[in-house]
């Protein structure tokens, strides 16, 4: 099979299928090839035994004249982060304390994506339990950016990023609590939605921080993740804060044209701490903007430097609560040795999580403690309000959009960061509003950097407008001509 | 500044075993991070509601009527310890 096959959009694969050009199985063969060849990048952390047989039944399907045409994604291989739990196939959250775990049942996004005859072909790398900004806290180990090995591929979903980049995959999902779909996208010069909080069901999600988590995809191309989006988005009876709204078409709101469209820039985004080539790449994006029809109008967020603080404190606080569940009673590895019930916890905790995991359930219990509780939680509640409330003001009476950037930084070196958690914590200073706010969020490349590292441009919209998000992006997209470009080392 | 002895008090709240050497790493961890919060006490928010919900509170109502659950085996799959139908523990205390 053509190698350049796996360069192709969903829509051309799927046209590749229908016509008889090749097999689900030939695909799924090529991609199974390509993980196999590139498996030092450690993309991948578990295939899936059965894609195979999958595709097989997906080839009888594509000759089923009602089912070729209800199943948008039929036969073609789809890569899960290994948060989002899989029946029968040991999804762990890239940690010790889970590298046991079957789920007895399978996520909402993973059934739905199989419903729409998509073959899930393997569960990705990825953080620790989703928490860091880099992919190096997996259990695993850590991945690497295709674009230089040396580099990290950002995180947490580090390795649905290097799936899609290095094309292991036409399509990826990932969660995104605090930047973790878009930070990576940027940095594997990739497409990343992190879509509205509430848009996509997070049941048989492996929880961080429940007020924040949402499940999203990584793509080549807006259209393909606009594609994506439709199908595993939606309602869902099994989690409360999905939203009853319908979910619609975004692939027809590609029209490429955005003229009248008005683009927020806020001020707050470009002082300080930005590398000043990121800075001037996204600059450069926004005359494109202005030369396709939209306005640029300028706007300020003036809460923006409190949303760090914020989120280090609300997601630490929700993830000590959600991750309390690890006691080794129930599911996952257990401490050998114990004395006593009290002392299996201690032991079992203290052995099944890594270091950052550690830092953040004790941050969480901390600021959760007696007396702190007032001061810290309640406190950033508050502020997340305000920060919230920024955003509101913007879309209620000045723009369509926000753009700005994704990270202040491209991919950084590997084991750079490591050692100081507040410098680490500082790639997210862009994506974090957005996910305190609850809107949806898309990374697109938009540039290189003067070491050819691909640069990130965030499309920020308001609550459930993922469409007008998708249009930006995919006129961008249009004029900016970067689609044609892949890391060297992978075509 | 978080001590060590906080620290251990936190460790013994979060129910994770762990050393000296940790101890000692979390309390300059935990203060860095911390310090960095601090940014916050300059927020006047005398008159902001805190948050509770991104798009708002509501309620999510469903019919209640009796479904099917996992099955026992499917549950106690994934258990390190079992004892028939039950998840089995330790001695409470040793």
């Amino acid at each position: 099979m053509r190698e350049d096959i796996a360069f192709w959009e969903i829509e051309a694969l799927r046209r590749g299928l229908l016509e008889g050009e090749f097999s689900s199985k030939e695909l799924v063969a090529l991609f199974l090839d390509r993980i196999e060849r590139f498996k030092s990048l450690n993309a991948f952390v578990r295939l899936c035994d059965d894609a195979m047989k999958e595709a097989e039944k997906a080839d009888v399907l594509l000759k089923d004249p009602v089912q070729r045409k209800r199943k948008p994604l039929l036969g073609i291989p789809v890569a899960l982060k290994d948060v989002i739990l899989t029946k029968g196939v040991t999804t762990t959250a890239c940690s010790r304390i889970l590298s046991n775990f079957l789920p007895p049942y399978s996520a909402t996004v993973t059934t739905k994506l199989q419903e729409a005859g998509a073959i899930i072909i393997g569960k990705t790398n990825m953080d620790e339990f989703a928490m860091g900004s880099s992919n190096e806290n997996s259990y695993f180990g850590a991945v690497k950016n295709p674009w230089d090995t040396e580099r990290v591929p950002g995180g947490s979903s580090g390795g649905s990023a290097v799936c899609v980049s290095a094309r292991l995959a036409p399509a990826a999902l990932g969660s995104d609590t605090g930047g973790s779909i878009r930070q990576p996208a940027s940095f594997c010069g990739v497409v990343g939605i992190k879509p509205t909080y509430g848009r996509v069901s997070r049941y048989g999600i492996v929880a961080f921080a429940s007020s924040l988590d949402q499940v999203g995809t990584f793509a080549g191309t807006v259209k393909d993740a606009a594609e994506v989006m439709e199908v595993i988005s939606g309602f869902d009876r099994n989690d409360s804060t999905s939203v009853e709204m319908e979910v619609p078409k975004y692939s027809a709101s590609l029209t490429g044209d955005i003229s009248g469209i008005r683009i927020g820039v806020p001020k707050e985004y470009f002082v300080g701490g930005i590398d000043a080539e990121v800075s001037d790449s996204i600059k450069k994006a926004l005359t494109l903007f202005e030369k396709m029809g939209a306005r640029i109008v300028d706007i300020s967020l003036p809460h923006t430097e409190y949303a760090l603080a914020v989120y280090y404190i609300i997601a630490p606080a929700e993830a000590s609560s959600n991750l309390a569940r690890y006691d080794g009673i129930r599911y996952g590895v257990r401490a050998e040795g114990a004395n006593d019930l009290i002392d299996l916890y201690y032991k079992t905790r203290s052995e099944g999580f890594g270091p950052e995991v550690k830092r953040r359930i004790m941050l969480g219990t901390y600021v959760l403690s007696s007396g702190y509780y007032d001061a810290y939680y309640l406190k950033a509640q508050k502020v997340r309000a305000l920060v919230a409330g920024d955003f509101k003001e913007a879309f209620d009476n000045q723009c369509d959009v926000i753009v700005c950037p994704v990270a202040p930084t491209t991919a950084f070196k590997l084991g750079d960061k490591v050692d100081d958690p507040v410098k680490m914590y500082l790639n997210d200073i862009f994506t974090i509003p957005v996910s305190l706010a609850g809107l949806p969020g898309l990374s697109l490349p938009c540039d290189f950097d003067s070491k050819g590292l691909p640069v990130g441009l965030q499309i920020v919209g308001n609550a459930f407008d993922e469409e007008t998000v998708f249009k930006v992006a995919y006129a961008f997209e249009c004029e900016a001509g970067l689609k044609g470009k892949h890391p060297k080392m992978v075509t | 500044m978080v001590s060590k002895e906080e620290v251990y008090k936190i460790a013994q709240l979060a129910r994770i075993g762990i050393t000296e050497e940790e101890a000692q790493r979390f309390s300059e961890e935990l203060s860095s991070i911390l310090d960095h919060v601090k940014k916050l006490d300059s927020v006047d928010v005398s008159s902001v509601e805190p948050m509770t919900h991104v798009h708002g509170s509501f309620n999510f109502f469903r019919s209640d009527r009796v479904e099917d659950s996992f099955p026992i085996e499917d549950v106690l799959a994934n258990a390190p310890d079992t004892n028939g139908q039950f998840f089995k523990v330790p001695i409470i205390k040793g």
